[in-house]
């Protein structure tokens, strides 16, 4: 059982009246809400409890791509990475992912991930999202009835040339490359973990059986609701034959942990409301371009979470609402126990995406939730599925002798041999 | 009036629903619908033909009951589509006429073979950009807008585009959203994020007479995109619709019909 920190890295400081006066957070959200001083010290903060998070003995550290995004300010998730890579040594470096459509050419992502490999040591986990229809189709212009096969070919492209070890000619639709010749390479051979986020696309579910990576469905509503869509994913590994090691799916959880209940609610409840008041107000015209579903994931009616209906649902949630209801799960850490270990079990799940920090919650109240979670929850939970502990398919693969760049300093002196002066 | 609806396999592979209107003798005019599909078309058609033409609508792929849209990728796929289907329907020279994203493609049909053509009919046509006058974004509307932008009386077009469906009725709904997906996906090939699809370059090849006809309501592409449009061709005639939208063959359809009738007679 894996625990992953993971912090989307939203903007703190939208105003009160950002839904009542602003049409999305996403896409088309007011430039002039972001001030860059403050950026500075945000950055900074998040980066130092990814790197808490590793000190505490998370499995993970994870980041993920959004674009012109104001609860997502990574554009690129591999500058994070490379930082964590320098700054942590143990924990995997779980990149959930590069939106490989809109990567022109997507070479780059095989190369940026194959460097990351190369300087953490080989602890980077691959995600390949299809990207949402906010990032792919209105931010950056990809057409949406042809999203899909682009995304495809690039898939296919990459994994190529991870495994190809000669130069080769790539004739593809949207790509033409003469000499493909990936330098670096991944330490982890043939490649990487691969992970690939979903929301509730049903080709999804093959693809990743196709190629046995890891189904990861991430989404706000939390477990309850997401029951449903990790049950058909379930049914279609029975179908496809393959083995059910919970390792082949992750979710996404928002998680806060206080001594007590009654001190969850007072200390995290307006930080939550934050972030799904405020960081999910999405515009839901950008949500759903027609072509980006398939015909047939809207025949079997998984709408998008971004519905205008599911976005109401949001706006009038309160505390309670969001608790009962599963999209959070806040408490005590033996609630909190209790609750996970009823979602891991409930979903079959190898790999939780922990959401300890949320919305503009400040620095101590995450690192208080977090260190709870890490010392009065994770331990027990690691134990759960003892049958799978030796089941690393879809884990890093790092090198036994890596480098550990946090021992030393960088800053030494020059030690220049006795033979040369 | 005869009004027939034959299916056209193309070449390629993909088959279409086309409706003829009028007389078989009469001399060819072919119909091309927008990005809306053929919904609200029929008054204009029959007009149109009332005026002494046989009109030939085809049904783009990905509308209605016309198949082989993933065929279709490229604004090439799309012009060369439109070819395939007026030699499978055995013509020769044509009149073409295109509304809206059906100009955009008459244009470039115009652009690759414009020896086939009697006379061009641009009916307020994608295709060109103007940064200070940006195309409405048809792909971020929510359902319930897109009367307000395509039709100059909202009420009517709302009324036209939702058939009276009871959008209360999940199975219907889901109907809804599977063919506006079909529809605008396949749309969207050529129309997102932004319908310029480099056309500007080509309309020097277009040297037949061309007929330019907007509604000065439109809200969709400002109506400045008709002298856009008349600077770019050799021969073109722009006529303005007072009070129209977006939608002129809907909104306009025996004012557009003797416009074209008119424009094509002066045309031999």
């Amino acid at each position: 059982m894996k625990f992953t920190w993971f912090n989307l890295m939203p903007w703190p400081h939208l105003p009160d009246d950002f839904r009542q006066n602003h049409r999305s957070v996403w896409v088309d959200i007011d430039s002039r809400l972001f001030d860059p001083a403050k950026a500075n010290t945000m950055y900074h903060e998040y980066m130092d409890q990814l790197e808490y998070a590793d000190s505490l003995g998370f499995d993970g550290i994870g980041v993920n791509e959004h674009h012109q995004n104001g609860y997502g300010l990574m554009p690129s998730p591999n500058i994070i990475a490379a930082t964590l890579a320098r700054r942590t040594s143990r924990a995997a470096i779980c990149v959930i992912g590069n939106s490989i459509a809109l990567y022109n050419p997507p070479i780059r992502v095989a190369e940026e991930f194959a460097m990351l490999d190369c300087i953490s040591g080989g602890r980077l986990v691959a995600g390949f999202p299809v990207g949402t229809p906010m990032d792919t189709n209105f931010c950056y212009g990809q057409i949406p009835a042809l999203t899909r096969d682009k995304y495809a070919e690039n898939h296919d492209l990459i994994i190529k040339a991870w495994t190809t070890t000669e130069p080769f000619a790539f004739d593809g639709k949207y790509n033409q490359l003469r000499y493909v010749n990936c330098w670096p390479r991944p330490i982890q051979q043939p490649h990487p973990p691969i992970y690939i986020p979903g929301g509730g696309s049903i080709e999804t579910w093959d693809f990743c059986l196709d190629h046995d990576y890891n189904y990861s469905y991430l989404s706000f509503t939390g477990y309850l609701r997401g029951k449903a869509l990790l049950d058909g994913y379930w049914e279609r590994v029975a179908e496809r034959g393959k083995d059910d090691s919970p390792n082949r799916a992750a979710f996404a959880q928002v998680i806060c942990v206080a001594d007590t209940d009654a001190e969850a609610e007072r200390l995290y409840a307006e930080h939550i409301l934050y972030f799904y008041n405020r960081c999910l107000h999405v515009y839901p015209g950008f949500a759903d371009p027609p072509g980006y579903r398939t015909i047939k994931t809207i025949k079997a009616g998984a709408m998008s979470q971004l519905t205008a209906a599911a976005m109401r649902d949001f706006q009038s949630l309160t505390w309670k609402d969001l608790v009962e209801g599963g999209h959070v799960i806040a408490g005590s850490p033996a609630t909190v126990r209790d609750r996970m270990t009823e979602m891991i079990q409930g979903l079959r799940i190898g790999h939780v995406f922990c959401l300890l920090h949320t919305g503009n919650q400040p620095d101590w109240k995450t690192r208080y939730s977090t260190e709870l979670f890490a010392t009065q929850v994770m331990p027990e939970l690691h134990k759960l599925w003892p049958e799978y502990e030796g089941d690393d398919r879809w884990w890093i693969h790092p090198l036994e002798d890596r480098v550990d760049p946090t021992a030393g300093s960088p800053l030494k002196p020059a030690s220049v041999p006795e033979v040369i002066r | 009036m005869t009004v027939t609806t034959d299916r056209v396999r193309t070449r390629r592979g993909a088959e279409c629903a086309v409706r003829s209107f009028g007389d078989p003798s009469d001399p060819p005019m072919v119909f091309l619908h927008s990005a809306a599909g053929t919904v609200g078309d029929d008054a204009f058609l029959l007009a149109t033909a009332a005026h002494g033409y046989r009109v030939l609508a085809p049904e783009w792929p990905g509308y209605g009951s016309s198949t082989g849209e993933e065929l279709l990728e490229d604004m090439l796929d799309f012009s060369l589509h439109g070819w395939d289907v007026v030699n499978g329907l055995g013509l020769e020279r044509v009149v073409l006429v295109g509304h809206s994203m059906g100009g955009m493609i008459a244009a470039e049909m115009a652009a690759l073979c414009p020896d086939r053509l009697r006379a061009l009919v641009l009916v307020s046509p994608n295709g060109l950009w103007d940064d200070d006058h940006p195309v409405v974004d048809l792909f971020s509307l929510l359902p319930f807008q897109f009367a307000e932008v395509l039709f100059a009386d909202p009420v009517a077009g709302a009324a036209l585009l939702t058939g009276g469906l009871d959008f209360t009725d999940m199975e219907a709904l889901t109907e809804f959203f599977v063919g506006n997906s079909r529809r605008l996906g396949t749309a969207g090939k050529i129309l997102f994020p932004i319908p310029n699809r480099r056309l500007s370059k080509r309309l020097y090849r277009v040297t037949t007479p061309a007929l330019i006809a907007w509604g000065d309501a439109d809200r969709y592409m400002n109506p400045s995109y008709a002298s856009a449009w008349q600077a770019s061709l050799e021969d073109a005639t722009v006529v303005s619709l007072a009070g129209a939208g977006h939608m002129v063959p809907f909104e306009r359809p025996e004012e557009l019909a003797a416009a074209v009738g008119d424009f094509v007679r002066q045309h031999p």
